[in-house]
């Protein structure tokens, strides 16, 4: 077995854009869910409109690469409002089934042969970051050390994705210091306390709804730009990964979902590479490597059962800060 | 062996599009007289053959125009009594065939629902040298059967979509209703029918007879939800665990268990015996003996389920705790017995739509189940959440409506359409057509 690429790869995974992506995404989720109580089962759905956005515009319409993310994130925000409107009136969990369903529809519309021409179906597309790769400052070559080492290209996604995520982190970080994240927080609470007092509950939930979906939708982005947009990414499992990683870094907190995304995707790769390898070794006699693969698939789901019953308040967060307070 | 007219045409051969059937092939005796004057680069002697029928109700049409482009240059040909056409080509490559379809007799299209361009097709001789070409011919635009007759059928496919989909709902709405869990693990017990089923009567295993393997299937099926109650979901009540966490529990539940069928069955497609049963037509619907059996089977089954939950004491007692549990206890009802026994039913329930959904689909998949996991939450919810008798109303709708909604929109598409329904109704009437204001918070 070789330990040295075992590790290597798994260490790797700590800046792919997939980790970032992830946490991106999370972070969104955590501001659905972890802040404003919102239990959104689509954030899948908001993944794909952002990285379909930004494939679409560039590809069909020619976008430059800063405008076609710009694309992305507003279609995002718009589904946000499309899907707020007829669900935040309602209990949390008409929101997860309309949120998970609404998801779906979209996944089918990009999967559909009847808009092969823009979307691919189920293809997906690829071959859209022309754009940003032509902005590359840095000179070509293979740059960093140790497990980290990747060519110009992958530098410039990852700097890219990270410069985003430490936007995202300051800017989400911030606002829930303010008085705009404790009227969210109240309302996560007890939504009647709140409207007692004068505020739009309806406003608040659905500014916290739009704010995450952007957030998700970036995820999306940087996810993709390093592989292509498939409809077969953004299926509900995705969602369910993105819980997983949410709820063990702790939904409530600003740095959870960075850490959850993490641990999530280095042991995600570890997993990938030592189970197959233990098989290869004869350690596990009764399974085939394909199967060792899937054993990992499984272990996520037994996680996320565990870490909802014995720890929902996740590794960074406050046990008195319960946020399954419904 | 070449056929009678192998017709190379020269290229100002635009003159025969004017001319009437039976000119055409006139005019194609004269065209084999001038056969030398045609273009050079390919001729008779060339070592490949592309070839082909244009029929029409199994009646060859004469004087059908096509044009086959490609190395060696563009080549005409006429399709001769017997509707067979043939040119041969001087390279293995690919050429575009077109038929014209102005040739065509009155109100005779080529029709080919999946093709843009129906009259153009590519082919590439293959390392054989020779492929046949054989266009589709209908009567009017598009369709061979009518609206009406393809509303029937899809109706009745429909009605058994529904049926099947209401089985495995009432369960899930049961479930919900007595211990508020939106379990998302519900399609993870649907498909947990289907393999147990495979893994009783498939060829390969234990190749039972059908009357015992799939009952027993739907025994496991219950066992299932007695043993997920036993260890899990009774547990968590002790804990008072709070819905949105068992909902996410259940997530976890259904994550693993698809993965776990996906670790055992791989990731192709396995069929049930008689999966591909012969079709028997009723008038314009077709169904095969399957289809009757499984749409009685689920019309017994839910009548006697109803009955069960209208008239036992056991089904009072369900409903009573979906109505108010706390008052339901209060009066001696035991609690943790009946939601073991929902558990059990909704196991059996899902087991048993699991068994009819492979036979539908068909085949058995790791993730069947949670293909239809959204549409049995439309349907529950459209029908009311935690009302038994609304989610069987909700899955005719949902079931009649996917299937027929493919008659306007790609089928592809017509899971979707049903998801756009369930966010609509939300809009307009959040409880549902059977539900009550209230539980809607």
């Amino acid at each position: 077995m070789d330990w040295l690429q075992i590790f290597s790869n798994s260490l790797s995974s700590i800046l792919s854009p997939a980790t970032i992506g992830y946490a991106l995404a999370a972070l969104g989720l955590a501001v659905h869910f972890g802040y404003a109580g919102l239990l959104n089962m689509g954030i899948a759905g908001f993944m794909a409109i952002g990285a379909y956005g930004y494939a679409i515009s560039s590809l069909s319409f020619g976008f430059p690469w800063w405008l076609a993310i710009l694309v992305g994130l507003g279609a995002s925000a718009i589904f946000a409002l499309i899907l707020g409107v007829p669900t935040l009136r309602l209990r949390g969990d008409y929101l997860a089934i309309v949120t998970i369903a609404a998801a779906e529809v979209v996944r089918l519309l990009f999967l559909t042969t009847a808009f092969d021409e823009y979307t691919g179906s189920a293809d997906g597309l690829s071959g859209y970051q022309g754009s940003f790769r032509d902005a590359n400052p840095i000179p070509d070559g293979i740059y960093g050390f140790g497990p980290w080492m990747y060519t110009a290209n992958e530098w410039w996604v990852r700097i890219m994705g990270l410069v985003t995520l430490a936007i995202a982190v300051l800017v989400v970080w911030m606002l829930m210091r303010s008085p705009w994240g404790r009227v969210l927080k109240g309302i996560r609470e007890d939504e009647d306390a709140v409207r007692a007092l004068g505020k739009n509950a309806f406003a608040y939930k659905m500014q916290a709804l739009v704010l995450g979906g952007v957030l998700a939708a970036a995820g999306g982005i940087v996810y993709a730009l390093d592989r292509a947009a498939s409809p077969g990414v953004y299926v509900t499992s995705l969602t369910f990964f993105v819980w997983t990683a949410l709820l063990l870094g702790g939904a409530a907190t600003v740095f959870g979902p960075l850490l959850g995304s993490l641990i999530f995707w280095v042991l995600q790769t570890f997993l990938s590479n030592f189970l197959p390898a233990l098989v290869q070794a004869g350690v596990l006699p009764f399974m085939s490597q394909i199967q060792a693969g899937t054993l990992r698939f499984i272990l996520v789901g037994v996680a996320l059962m565990l870490l909802v019953i014995f720890m929902p308040q996740g590794i960074l967060g406050n046990k008195k800060e319960l946020t399954f307070v419904k | 062996m070449r056929s009678p007219s192998p017709v190379v045409a020269s290229p100002p051969g635009r003159l025969f599009r004017l001319i009437g059937v039976l000119i055409a092939a006139l005019a194609a005796v004269i065209a084999v007289v001038t056969l030398t004057a045609g273009p050079a680069a390919a001729a008779e002697g060339d070592p490949y053959r592309i070839s082909g029928n244009v029929q029409l109700d199994g009646e060859p049409l004469e004087g059908v125009r096509l044009v086959i482009d490609g190395p060696g240059g563009e080549q005409e040909v006429e399709t001769d009594e017997n509707g067979q056409w043939r040119v041969s080509v001087p390279e293995k490559d690919d050429y575009t065939v077109t038929l014209d379809e102005e040739t065509l007799p009155e109100g005779i299209a080529v029709v080919d629902p999946e093709d843009d361009s129906p009259n153009e097709k590519d082919v590439t001789v293959g390392a054989g040298g020779r492929v046949t070409v054989n266009f589709f011919i209908g009567e009017g635009e598009r369709n061979v059967t009518s609206v009406w007759d393809q509303f029937l059928q899809r109706l009745v496919q429909g009605l058994n979509f529904g049926l099947m989909l209401g089985l495995a709902a009432v369960g899930l709405s049961l479930v919900f209703g007595t211990t508020g869990i939106s379990n998302f693990a519900h399609g993870e017990m649907v498909t947990f029918g289907a393999v147990a089923a495979s893994f009783l009567v498939s060829a390969g295993s234990l190749a039972l007879p059908l009357w015992i393997g799939l009952p027993l299937a739907v025994v496991l099926s219950a066992v299932l939800g007695l043993v997920l109650d036993v260890i899990l979901w009774r547990p968590l009540r002790r804990k008072r665990v709070g819905v949105v966490q068992l909902m996410i529990v259940s997530i976890g539940l259904s994550l693993a268990m698809r993965y776990i069928y996906q670790f055992f069955i791989g990731g192709g497609t396995t069929q049930l015996p008689y999966s591909s049963a012969p079709k028997l037509a009723f008038g314009p619907v077709q169904l095969s003996w399957i289809d009757i059996a499984s749409i009685i089977l689920s019309i017994l089954v839910i009548v006697g389920f109803a009955l069960w939950l209208t008239y036992s004491r056991l089904g009072k007692a369900t409903r009573a705790i979906s109505d108010n549990s706390p008052l339901a206890a209060a009066s001696g009802i035991d609690v943790d017995y009946v939601v073991r026994i929902v558990w059990i039913v909704a196991g059996g329930l899902a087991g048993l739509a699991g068994v009819l959904y492979a036979y539908y689909r068909p085949g058995i998949k790791w993730d069947m189940g949670a293909q239809v996991l959204l549409l049995m939450f439309a349907a529950v919810t459209l029908g009311g959440l935690g009302t038994a008798f609304g989610a069987l109303i909700g899955s005719l709708i949902v079931g009649v409506l996917v299937e027929v909604s493919g008659l306007w929109i790609p089928d592809d598409l017509k899971y979707a359409g049903a998801l756009v329904i369930l966010i609509v109704i939300l809009l307009f009437r959040p409880q549902g057509i059977l539900g009550r204001r209230e539980r809607i918070g």
